[in-house]
């Protein structure tokens, strides 16, 4: 199956491994991977500070690259919402098309690619941090809000890897507070839900903290290290692509 | 006793969201407090909820029943006015705020009235129409237990709900030291209750005119529900010779037979009761009784005629998205400067006055909790988003931000100088860190590290490891 590999600005830039692992995950389960060179960002931090009209350039671009592409995969929930729910183009056949064939990863692993086991070691005790985006706009998993059956996507893969001890935090879905430039334009609260989400993780005595998303994960990341602590960050890529149990 | 100037609202410089919600975040222990208090709601929100197998189906009920009633608002209005009329009860019409409160004014000069209790009422708080009272010379109690404590503190509520949400016992001790006598660090709220009963009773028993808000109006019978944990509502109406009822527009449902989904849904997704204790139903002046109707208007078809926000006119006033909001929850009600605060005040107030309220929308994660509890399907989230676009446009956004989006634009918009700027900003984060790792100039530096930055990028790496 050939597949588009989307990677965020911010992962590109910042998280390379994350993108190699996102890869190299995709590659095991038998697809060919495509990587647009020319691609940069999906055009959401614009958008999600009102200024949606100023993000033209980024969805021509992002059409450019991936209106040829049957499936385009990102390790972002995030990105991936903002691209179903607000890409349009020139060619409105194209964007239409991406919208419609853009997936999360773990979203593509189960819901596409039907992944039932990995190849997989991770022998640490993780708590999961549920990405809003993913969640609520994705449906990558269940809604404490909703009165529905449970399930989840990510859960789903991680127990399918050797040796991990999941957790998950008494607020089992709350906001961890990035928010895009929400991150900057109220660090306040923003800083104060995050260290609320580390409190929470370090009382199941946590050694890594993992999602879907790496904006959330890139924040939580920067709260820990500022505040010494030994709980460390990583993307669910990077776990579920961990064959000997290394980093 | 006196509170003369008790319910004018404190006018402490309008500090926008962000800077009111890190002033209140500086009391660590308290925004802990505040934050699991409400979460403690929310928590018994869901308990309730997950007993209604129903609960989504009822959702979508109420959604669809009050986006009918929107599309014809006029007809159930006119259907409304009818029937209440030949209730014998006095409809009035106000266009504003100022409409409002000079009808209820001039009820009150008529009837020769100097004593006035008031039951709940978020309308006549966007109305700020105790201020206009008390500059009249009308003495205006507040009976519900936490608007009555605000209001001797001189100040708005902070929850449309609980208005008194902010505040611990020890302040609450506090307040009625002051204003009703009681022993001093007294806590103990079973004797702070019995304090506010005796003194509210005094009220009801002295007061010529009651105001109450309403919950729901109906235009089949022209009657109406007025929802109260407190039974307030009902003692000020029953004790007063005239009963004024306030209510926007949007209050309107067409039957009878809709209650049945609203009052399941409201005491659930308030506070997770099965129901309110006292659903009161009014449909005529006793004898002797006058009883009138103020519908208020006041931005409301303004909101109506867009079409990206006219569905949260269905709102029902839960409070549902506040306790929810983890934004909500660590910066306090009054961080919002409006009436209506939390998620769905910030899609409400812009409407009433954007530049005001410009900061609103932008006090959120977009997270989306707050949609998924909504009773009514309000798409919240969305509407936050879609007012971000429409206050941008308007140019209700600083100056640095709108400079800051456009650079970013710049870069991310053309492949070459996003690489080129990618590669010279990680190098200056690693050759001169002291640029980005600047509290004064780095917001997300102040209490937080900055990621560390890689010598080559993704695509780098795939260049040399793949092509």
């Amino acid at each position: 199956m050939k597949v588009g590999l989307f990677i965020p600005c911010y992962i590109d830039q910042f998280y390379p491994n994350v993108a190699i692992a996102t890869m190299q995950l995709l590659e095991k389960a038998g697809c060919e991977i495509v990587f647009p060179l020319n691609q940069t960002c999906c055009g959401q931090p614009m958008a999600n500070s009102g200024f949606a009209n100023l993000s033209g350039a980024c969805d021509k671009n992002f059409v450019t690259n991936f209106g040829d592409v049957d499936h385009i995969v990102s390790p972002s929930g995030s990105c991936v919402l903002h691209i179903k729910e607000h890409l349009h183009g020139e060619d409105e056949n194209k964007a239409r098309h991406i919208r419609e064939n853009i997936y999360e990863l773990t979203e593509f692993m189960v819901d596409i690619l039907g992944v039932k086991k990995l190849k997989a070691t991770f022998p640490y005790k993780v708590g999961l941090h549920i990405s809003c985006h993913g969640q609520r706009g994705l449906h990558l998993s269940s809604m404490s809000e909703i009165a529905a059956p449970a399930f989840s996507k990510p859960e789903q893969l991680l127990s399918m890897v050797n040796g991990l001890e999941l957790s998950k935090p008494k607020r089992v879905d709350e906001c961890c507070g990035f928010g895009g430039t929400f991150c900057v334009f109220e660090e306040a609260v923003s800083v104060k839900m995050g260290k609320d989400r580390i409190t929470e993780h370090n009382s199941n005595e946590v050694e890594f903290i993992t999602g879907g998303d790496t904006s959330c994960l890139m924040h939580l990341e920067g709260i820990l290290k500022r505040n010494g602590s030994k709980v460390r960050t990583i993307h669910i890529a990077e776990i579920l692509n961990c064959e000997n149990g290394q980093l | 006793m006196q509170n003369n100037d008790a319910t004018m609202p404190k006018a402490a410089a309008p500090l926008s969201h962000a800077d009111a919600a890190s002033l209140f975040i500086k009391n660590d222990e308290r925004t802990n407090w505040h934050d699991e208090t409400l979460w403690f709601v929310r928590s018994k929100r869901d308990v309730a909820v997950h007993q209604v197998p129903e609960w989504e189906q009822l959702r979508e009920l109420a959604s669809k029943v009050k986006d009918h009633t929107l599309s014809d608002l006029d007809n159930y209005l006119i259907q409304f006015e009818q029937q209440a009329t030949a209730n014998g009860i006095k409809v009035h019409w106000a266009v504003d705020a100022a409409a409002h409160n000079d009808i209820i004014l001039k009820i009150i000069r008529q009837n020769n009235i100097q004593r006035v209790v008031k039951s709940k009422s978020m309308l006549t708080e966007e109305c700020h129409l105790n201020p206009f009272l008390l500059q009249q010379g009308i003495d205006v109690v507040d009976t519900d237990l936490g608007e009555r404590i605000v209001q001797f503190r001189n100040e708005p509520p902070s929850h449309i709900v609980m208005p008194a949400i902010h505040l611990k016992k020890q302040d609450v001790s506090d307040t009625f030291h002051e204003h009703l006598g009681t022993e001093q660090g007294n806590n103990d709220p079973q004797y702070l209750t019995e304090a506010a009963r005796g003194h509210l009773r005094s009220k009801f028993i002295e007061s010529q005119l009651a105001i109450t808000g309403v919950n729901f109006a109906i235009a089949e019978t022209g009657g109406f529900v007025v929802c109260t944990n407190e039974g307030n509502a009902d003692m000020g109406a029953h004790a007063a010779a005239v009963h004024i009822a306030c209510m926007g527009i949007e209050k309107i449902i067409p039957k009878a037979e809709h209650l049945g989904i609203f009052l399941r849904l409201l005491a659930r997704s308030a506070t997770g009761q099965p129901i309110t204790t006292y659903s009161s139903h009014f449909h005529r002046p006793r004898q002797g009784q006058q009883m009138h109707i103020v519908i208020v208007d006041n931005g409301r078809t303004k909101q109506l005629a867009r079409p990206d926000f006219r569905n949260s006119l269905k709102c029902i006033r839960c409070a549902a998205c506040f306790n929810t909001c983890p934004v909500y929850r660590r910066s306090g009600g009054h961080s919002y400067h409006t009436a209506v605060a939390g998620p769905i005040g910030s899609i409400l107030n812009p409407n009433l006055d954007m530049k005001a309220n410009a900061d609103l929308p932008f006090a959120s994660t977009l997270c989306g909790s707050c949609s998924n509890v909504c009773p009514v399907k309000i798409d919240i989230h969305q509407q936050l988003w879609k007012w971000r676009q429409v206050i941008a446009k308007e140019g209700y956004v600083s100056t640095g931000k709108k400079i800051g989006m456009k650079g970013m634009a710049f870069v991310v918009g053309n492949p070459t100088i996003y690489r080129v700027a990618g590669k010279m900003g990680r190098w200056v984060m690693r050759v001169f860190p002291f640029i980005t790792n600047n509290k004064k100039l780095n917001p997300w530096y102040k209490q937080r590290e900055m990621p560390a930055p890689p010598k080559q990028s993704f695509r780098d790496w795939y260049v040399k490891n793949k092509k």
